[in-house]
């Protein structure tokens, strides 16, 4: 019996032990979740945006003296300065790419890691499934990438987005077009060419809708199907009507067709521009980048000038993938996790809910953004209200950020070149 | 008709003549053995990559990859009927319908093994440029796949219906016991319908890759056409493939044109479903 209760007592003592331990421990370290796609088939940008997630962890621990100065939550020494320097550690779950097991893997983060806050998820249907976890927990969730409308409208109280929507692409789109007008471009008659699925007929209805009320003239709105064998009718039908600004809304096969066909037909706008996505993916610049000169789009992220947050992250995210600079998904990524470890800061603490009260006071200024937004700032919803994108133009086979003249490192040139 | 109606018209021919180019090989296996090759859209896309490899490797145009492309994928049919299709064949329909569809996965996800999941094209200067006649614009790429298209069902159509090995061919599709009989060796004849299917199919995809986009899984979206066509056509005749693939071209273009992009494929399939009404067999398949 003796033997029984000794082992009882240094159990017990070692719980004890432990349970000190563990307090201590948590006093000097943050845990975060991190909830990305690390298989299945958008493992390629999940585990861009873990990279970068991680950077920004690495930057706060080690410390950086030349971004202490423009972002308060980062000392010269490192360590988290309004938690007496604590540590922040990522705790990185993979999503698999379904929404049930992303909403099991940020049940463990929470309930068996003990995360403070919990940052992901990548694909809208999956962040709406892990965030869900998170509010019934009373966990903050950060989301800096999803793009899909519904999520701010769920009425959840810990759920903070940093990316721009639909509606604040189309937004820099009018501003941009109507700023042209101004200057005497022609853009009098507006074509919409989109694919037909959630992606194209969503951000192209959101576009139409926004340039109605800012009075642009949309003229055209042609719909197709992504995996269309031939778009020469697209073309030609455009060509017969030809009006002075294209704007396309494609994956990557259809957005390779259009622009052969395009100059098959000889055709080209006066503006072309491309909604992202398939004219932005890395094999549609290499392949078709010198068919399009002076192709606008649209991208959340621009290195800019050097000695600016951007370009430092970028510098220091080449060095850690061997050569891979940030671009629009693993920028924005970074940017989220930036916007969770100020708050963090600013709560002073690991506590849920005082996180939560300084993430809805956030207020971070453009000129501390990696991604090129004009801020961050939370609406009632979790918005972020000055999330914007960087319109960029196609010059000699890459992209370079054009508008807003802040962000731009190249002058913008009319009209569309093209081959 | 507007000048650009005319314009929808003309580009509608030439893609139907490409859908015919890219049909043939299916319909000609069917003809002679009653096998649906679901790995014909797989064919195709190894035929993309060997005009892709020919021009990165050898900087070669369509006169080198063509016939690299005939030889490569007419040994790949030959191989496939015998290691494959002759022992699948003696099974039951669904053994056959599976057993090419195994095939077919296994050619892509070996093409994303070799090439990778990226788009690759091929340059447009490498056939030609645009030119104009009569006010119409015609691609260079486009004609010579849609004139190849032509000769390759012509030449097709007739090596079946007017030479001794057309007929032999027949013969063994129509009764292979009684062929065998006859002094035809039914395997051998077999063989070459796969080897003939195999090389249409691989000039097919070695001209479309000139004007199109090469991915792994470019195969896909093109197998559907193929099997619209050729059923439409009648399963088994070169002819009818030709005429069908014509035939959707040009209702596809102008019905995109007219009514809308989105709208096309539905009328496409309206004009499929009432013919296969009135005519089971396509338009020129046997009953």
């Amino acid at each position: 019996m003796v033997k029984v209760s000794r082992r009882t007592a240094a159990a017990g003592a070692a719980l004890l032990a432990f349970g000190l331990a563990g307090s201590a421990f948590a006093q000097s370290t943050v845990k975060i979740g991190a909830v990305y796609p690390l298989s299945g088939n958008a493992a390629s940008a999940g585990n861009y945006e873990k990279m970068a997630i991680e950077l920004a962890a690495e930057v706060v621990n080690n410390g950086n003296a030349e971004l202490a100065r423009m972002l308060p939550f980062i000392s010269p020494t490192g360590g988290l300065p309004g938690l007496k320097g604590a540590k922040v550690q990522v705790v990185v779950a993979d999503n698999q790419g379904a929404p049930a097991a992303g909403a099991n893997q940020t049940l463990r983060l929470i309930t068996q890691e003990k995360v403070a806050a919990v940052i992901g998820a990548y694909q809208s249907g999956i962040t709406e499934t892990t965030s869900a976890i998170a509010e019934k927990y009373g966990i903050p969730f950060v989301n800096p990438e999803s793009v899909a409308a519904n999520l701010t409208e769920r009425g959840f109280k810990w759920f903070f987005r940093v990316t721009p929507v639909a509606a604040d692409f189309a937004k820099a789109y009018s501003a941009f077009l109507r700023e042209q007008k101004a200057a005497g471009k022609k853009v009098d008659s507006i074509a919409i060419i989109h694919e037909n699925t959630e992606y194209g007929n969503s951000v192209a209805k959101v576009i139409a809708e926004v340039f109605k009320t800012d009075g642009l003239n949309v003229t055209q709105n042609i719909s197709y199907s992504a995996n269309s064998t031939d778009v020469q009718p697209q073309v030609l039908q455009l060509k017969e009507k030809n009006p002075d600004v294209a704007i396309f809304i494609s994956y990557t096969s259809d957005a390779i067709l259009y622009t052969k066909t395009m100059k098959e037909q000889n055709w080209k706008p006066q503006i072309l521009i491309a909604d992202d996505a398939g004219f932005n993916d890395p094999k549609y610049i290499k392949e078709m980048g010198s068919q399009v000169e002076g192709l606008i789009s649209r991208t959340s992220f621009a290195a800019g000038k050097p000695g600016s947050v951007a370009a430092i992250f970028d510098a220091l995210y080449k060095k850690k993938t061997n050569g891979d600079g940030l671009e629009d998904v693993s920028g924005r990524g970074l940017q989220g996790m930036l916007v969770l470890l100020d708050a963090i800061n600013r709560a002073g603490s690991t506590d849920p809910a005082k996180i939560q009260a300084a993430l809805k006071a956030t207020d971070l200024k453009q000129e501390q953004m990696v991604a090129g937004y004009k801020g961050v700032k939370f609406d009632a919803k979790g918005q972020n209200i000055l999330a914007s994108s960087i319109v960029t133009q196609m010059r000699g086979g890459q992209y370079a950020p054009v508008w807003p003249k802040a962000n731009a490192t190249a002058d913008l040139v009319l009209p569309y070149k093209g081959w | 008709m507007s000048m650009t109606l005319v314009q929808v018209v003309v580009s509608g021919l030439l893609l139907g003549a490409i859908y015919a180019l890219f049909s043939s090989g299916l319909t000609l296996i069917w003809g002679m053995m009653n096998v649906v090759n679901f790995a014909h859209g797989d064919f195709v896309m190894l035929g993309m990559y060997t005009a892709v490899v020919v021009w990165t490797a050898l900087g070669g145009g369509p006169w080198a990859s063509v016939p690299i492309a005939a030889i490569a994928i007419a040994s790949l049919g030959i191989a496939s009927y015998f290691l494959l299709v002759r022992h699948i064949m003696r099974g039951p329909m669904l053994a056959q319908i599976l057993g090419t569809f195994g095939l077919a996965l296994f050619l892509r996800y070996s093409a994303f093994n070799v090439f990778g999941a990226n788009f690759r094209t091929l340059p447009d200067t490498l056939v030609g440029h645009s030119f104009v006649l009569g006010g119409i614009r015609f691609e260079g790429a486009r004609v010579l796949a849609g004139a190849v298209g032509l000769i390759v069902t012509l030449a097709l159509h007739f090596m079946l219906t007017r030479t001794a090995i057309g007929s032999r061919m027949l013969a063994v599709s129509e009764d292979a016991t009684a062929a065998q009989l006859m002094g035809i060796r039914p395997q051998r004849m077999q063989a070459l319908a796969w080897g003939l299917a195999g090389a249409a199919t691989g000039i097919a995809g070695a001209l479309i890759a000139t004007f199109f986009y090469t991915s792994p899984t470019v195969g896909e979206t093109l197998a559907i056409v193929a099997f619209v066509t050729v059923s439409f056509g009648g399963f088994g005749s070169v002819l009818g493939a030709l005429v069908a693939g014509l035939i959707i071209g040009v209702v596809e273009s102008v019905s995109a044109f007219e009514i809308g992009p989105v709208y096309k494929d539905v009328v496409v399939y309206v004009l499929f479903v009432l013919v296969l009404w009135f005519r089971p067999q396509g338009l020129m398949g046997k009953t």
